[in-house]
């Protein structure tokens, strides 16, 4: 059974249909790419799937379980991180504090029991710090853990968004144009560091991608959008001979 | 983790202050007297504001409407039944609150928790709302409470208000709770909880997508807000010795934004310090509004000139420098080393709530 | 209650809601503009009526004359409003830019306080406002017919303005994306005074009909009016002209009828109209004639 899927899933915005009938599948370790020119509505998929956007029709399933429309942080909480394509840190808040922050629903850390630093709360903060501090380090950015998210370059910041989801201790990481803005060399470090993460936290991956080395090399399945219409689907190979993509995507270079 | 050296100078600095609050209360006269303990009011009523404002990112602008729920609810708790029975002259006062009485204590507490009922019954609809829709939401809600204290004449007296409340906020009451509520706010901002909030006034879909309950939190914020507001309040209406409608109107919430601002939204210390120096100069401005003596000529009393230099203050920190004070920055001993005034301790992280300390 | 009465409610309630009405538009065209809540646009109103009655009462001007004077110079005033306390925060967040309207409401309020002084003043209504008319039992003050008139005139004119001028496309544009208006070589900040310049205009208007309906001035009588209309342009849904005078008209109708036939509930009139905000927004929060905003990821 697939980890995560959606069927016939429908987006309008007024009389826009930003998704139609979308039928994702993603079996639990896999790396899936979700690709298409600006607007196919890749990234409202993925808001339907983390319970930013209702669908107007059509059901995401997470572990056998339905969760369409559930509000965005229970889907957080059953496993289900993402990054986003124009980068959401904190803005106000120091590197390790963002990471601290996708900590804070495992610390089930109340009001009084966290203001009163009760026993139990101290242990976790602990354990926290020294998970987010390890997370940090894994991608280079422990030099940075004092200094404020917002005051990275726009790499490291792509890093630390992928980091605080991780944070979250999630099963599955969506991951909304994680290459976006980054040179060839931060690139591949991506490309490596996505593998590595998937390996680590045994994670099942969806991402909307532009750089098509980077989802060619990555992803085992890929998923073309197009005007909200899935127009083709199957492994890298297949999709670079796919004529209806070479049309629509490939081949308007 | 942290060097114990800024443990012993927190002592020290508690303990001076402590004693420094002992001789002013043993040799001020009682104008001076009353003036510093409105100063610890302040802190109390903008130290809840920042919790909602500065830590969670609501604007709310209804301060002034849990005041007033914490003043009537602890002065009618605490008035003995012949003091009722004097103020209730127009209208005899509701049989079941004639004979209510307890400690103050007990009733601050209890003013306290219905404000923050209260906070939780308005937050639960209303904190859906944004920016200001919230604001205006929150203010007319404020408006509503005085409306009611207003028309419930067996219950509140009315426009008449209540007289000659008995005096229990002494210093040590006013500063304890100022310090309590310093402690509070400190140990919150520190916790994950604290951070929690930050999240959500930072950014409100990606705390979501971190797995806060962000409406929760919000509830959260506004509720304990409330329950601060309410004690602020009462505590006011103790010091004062009189309370009425009027007392509570948006001018009353203007004071404290003015404070949360001046300080820097966001900032402990800077709440504490501009409570007090607003407090401290709305009272030594007061000449402002009688007659003028400018050695060439006199001027006439004009009441409100000391207002007019409270808006333009507030104008120009809004217009010129936004942060406020302090930014969202806080007070720590590793600043005094920096500036030379403390010896540099060991380690270079002892800054206990520093914006961007590790710590 | 006879039909006489009856009617007698509804002509006051009228007359109120057509007071609200022309305070609310100015509201509704700031916000729509420049998604600001103008919390000075109570004090503007008053400042016109203190100016109309500064214009009789030391210039000596006959009561159009003061009226025009007092509505051209409200205007400027709120034109000037705009370029000190909003203008140079065009660009911060939206919670400095009402803390600076608050601070700004205040400022005007003391300095009127200390200018006019505390004490509520007496107008002079000029006679031609001052006639009772009566038609079958339904007696009303001249004034109260008036404002009606007024706001009709000035929201068929608007509305032109706003659907058939290039100053109304330029405006239109404004209110749909500032920045995009600016790259279109629109000139924003004359688009944002113009629009200030006629809701002070209106609001001057207001106040000074105000004054010759309630004939007193204080410093204050800006500020309960102010919320009130805010709260109509709210229930029209904000940014909408003509749902500001719908708005205005309800709130004007809801307060005074319901007085009429719950005298009890009579201490309770200013908090109607917060009552009414509060069920709105959770309701509707784009208000009746609004449309649904989409929160954007």
């Amino acid at each position: 059974m697939a980890l995560l899927s959606t069927q016939g899933v429908t987006v309008r915005f007024g009389g826009l249909t930003a998704v139609s009938g979308l039928d994702l599948a993603v079996e639990e370790h896999e790396i899936v790419g979700l690709i298409g020119p600006n607007g196919a509505g890749k990234t409202t998929a993925f808001n339907v799937i983390t319970g930013m956007n209702r669908p107007t029709e059509g059901k995401v399933l997470y572990r056998g379980e339905d969760i369409t429309g559930l509000g965005r942080h229970r889907i957080s909480r059953r496993g289900v991180a993402r990054t986003f394509q124009n980068i959401r840190l904190f803005k106000e808040l120091s590197v390790l504090e963002n990471v601290l922050v996708g900590c804070h629903v495992r610390m089930d850390a109340g009001l009084f029991a966290a203001t009163l630093h009760l026993p139990g709360y101290r242990r976790r903060d602990r354990e926290a710090r020294a998970f987010a501090l390890d997370l940090l380090r894994q991608v280079g950015l422990e030099e940075n853990a004092g200094d404020l998210a917002t005051s990275l370059p726009y790499g490291k910041q792509r890093r630390l968004e992928i980091v605080r989801a991780l944070a979250t201790r999630p099963s599955m990481l969506l991951l909304d144009e994680p290459a976006a803005g980054m040179n060839p060399q931060e690139t591949i470090e991506l490309l490596q560091f996505v593998r590595q993460i998937r390996e680590q936290f045994g994670l099942t991956i969806l991402l909307i991608e532009h750089h098509m080395q980077l989802v060619m090399e990555l992803c085992h399945r890929i998923y073309v959008l197009e005007y909200g219409e899935t127009i083709a689907q199957g492994d890298p190979a297949a999709i670079q001979n796919d004529p209806k993509v070479i049309e629509a995507y490939l081949g308007a270079q | 983790m942290r060097p114990k050296r800024t443990h012993l100078y927190t002592l020290a600095a508690l303990a001076l202050f402590t004693g420094l609050l002992a001789v002013a209360d043993l040799t001020f006269d009682s104008f001076t007297l009353r003036v510093l303990d409105l100063c610890a009011i302040y802190v109390v009523l903008a130290l809840s504001l920042n919790l909602v404002n500065g830590f969670t990112g609501l604007f709310s602008l209804g301060h002034a409407g849990f005041m007033a729920v914490g003043a009537y609810v602890s002065a009618l708790l605490t008035m003995t039944p012949e003091q009722k029975e004097m103020n209730f002259f127009l209208e005899p006062i509701a049989p079941w609150l004639a004979h209510l009485s307890m400690p103050f204590v007990p009733a601050l507490v209890v003013a306290g928790l219905l404000a923050a009922a209260l906070g939780f019954l308005l937050g639960a609809p209303v904190l859906r709302l944004k920016d200001d829709y919230l604001a205006i939401a929150t203010l007319g809600f404020a408006e509503i409470i005085r409306v009611i204290l207003t028309n419930t004449q067996n219950i509140t007296n009315g426009a008449l208000g209540l007289k000659g409340l008995p005096r229990y906020a002494t210093t040590w009451v006013v500063w304890g709770c100022a310090a309590a509520s310093v402690a509070f706010m400190v140990l919150l901002g520190r916790s994950s909880y604290g951070r929690a909030m930050k999240a959500v006034r930072d950014d409100e879909i990606a705390a979501g997508a971190m797995g806060i309950d962000v409406f929760r939190v919000k509830v959260v914020s506004f509720t304990v807000s409330s329950f601060m507001a309410g004690v602020g309040g009462a505590l006011l209406g103790s010091l004062l010795t009189t309370i009425d409608p009027k007392m509570f109107t948006f001018m009353l919430t203007f004071n404290i934004v003015l404070i949360v601002v001046l300080g820097g939204i966001g900032s402990i210390t800077g709440s504490v310090i501009a409570s007090i120096a607003v407090t401290i100069l709305m009272e030594a401005l007061r000449f402002l509004d009688g007659p003028l003596d400018l050695g060439v000529v006199q001027l006439e009393a004009r009441p409100g000139l000391r207002m007019v230099v409270f808006s333009i203050g507030l104008m120009a920190v809004v217009l010129f420098r936004q942060r406020g004070l302090m930014g969202n920055r806080e007070f720590s001993w590793s600043m005094l080393s920096r500036i030379g005034l403390l010896p540099r301790a060991g380690a270079a992280d002892g800054a206990p709530g520093g914006k961007h300390g590790v710590a | 209650m006879t039909l006489a009465l009856f009617l007698q409610h509804l002509a006051n309630a009228l007359s109120l809601g057509s007071l609200y009405a022309l305070i609310a538009i100015g509201y509704t065209m700031v916000y729509g503009i420049l998604r600001l809540i103008n919390f000075a646009h109570g004090d503007v109103f008053m400042l016109g009526a203190y100016l109309a009655f500064y214009s009789v009462a030391t210039f000596m001007l006959p009561w159009w004359g003061a009226l025009l004077l007092a509505v051209l110079l409200t205007a400027a005033f709120g034109v000037g409003l705009e370029w000190v306390a909003y203008r140079p925060l065009r660009d911060s967040p939206r919670i400095s830019v009402m803390i600076s309207a608050i601070g700004a409401s205040f400022l005007i309020e003391n300095v009127a306080i200390v200018l006019f002084g505390g004490r509520p003043k007496g107008v002079t209504v000029p006679d031609v406002m001052n006639v009772k008319l009566t038609l079958g039992g339904v007696s009303i003050m001249s004034v109260s017919l008036v404002i009606p008139i007024i706001t009709f005139v000035a929201l068929a004119v608007l509305l032109w303005v706003v659907q058939r001028t290039r100053v109304g496309m330029a405006m239109r544009a404004v209110s749909t994306d500032l920045d995009a208006a600016r790259l279109q070589a629109i000139d924003v900040n004359r688009i944002v005074s113009f629009t200030f310049g006629t809701g002070s205009l209106l609001a001057g208007v207001g106040g000074i009909m105000w004054s010759y309906k309630y004939p007193q001035l204080n410093p204050l009588m800006g500020v309960m009016p102010g919320l009130k209309c805010f709260i109509a342009a709210v229930i029209g849904g904000i940014g909408n002209i003509p749902g500001a005078v719908l708005g205005g008209f309800l709130l004007g109708g809801i307060e005074l009828l319901t007085i009429a036939f719950l005298p009890t509930l009579t201490g309770y009139r200013d908090a109607f109209a917060f009552v009414l905000l509060i069920v709105v927004l959770l309701v509707k929060p784009s208000g009746l004639l609004g449309g649904a905003a989409v929160e954007k990821v």
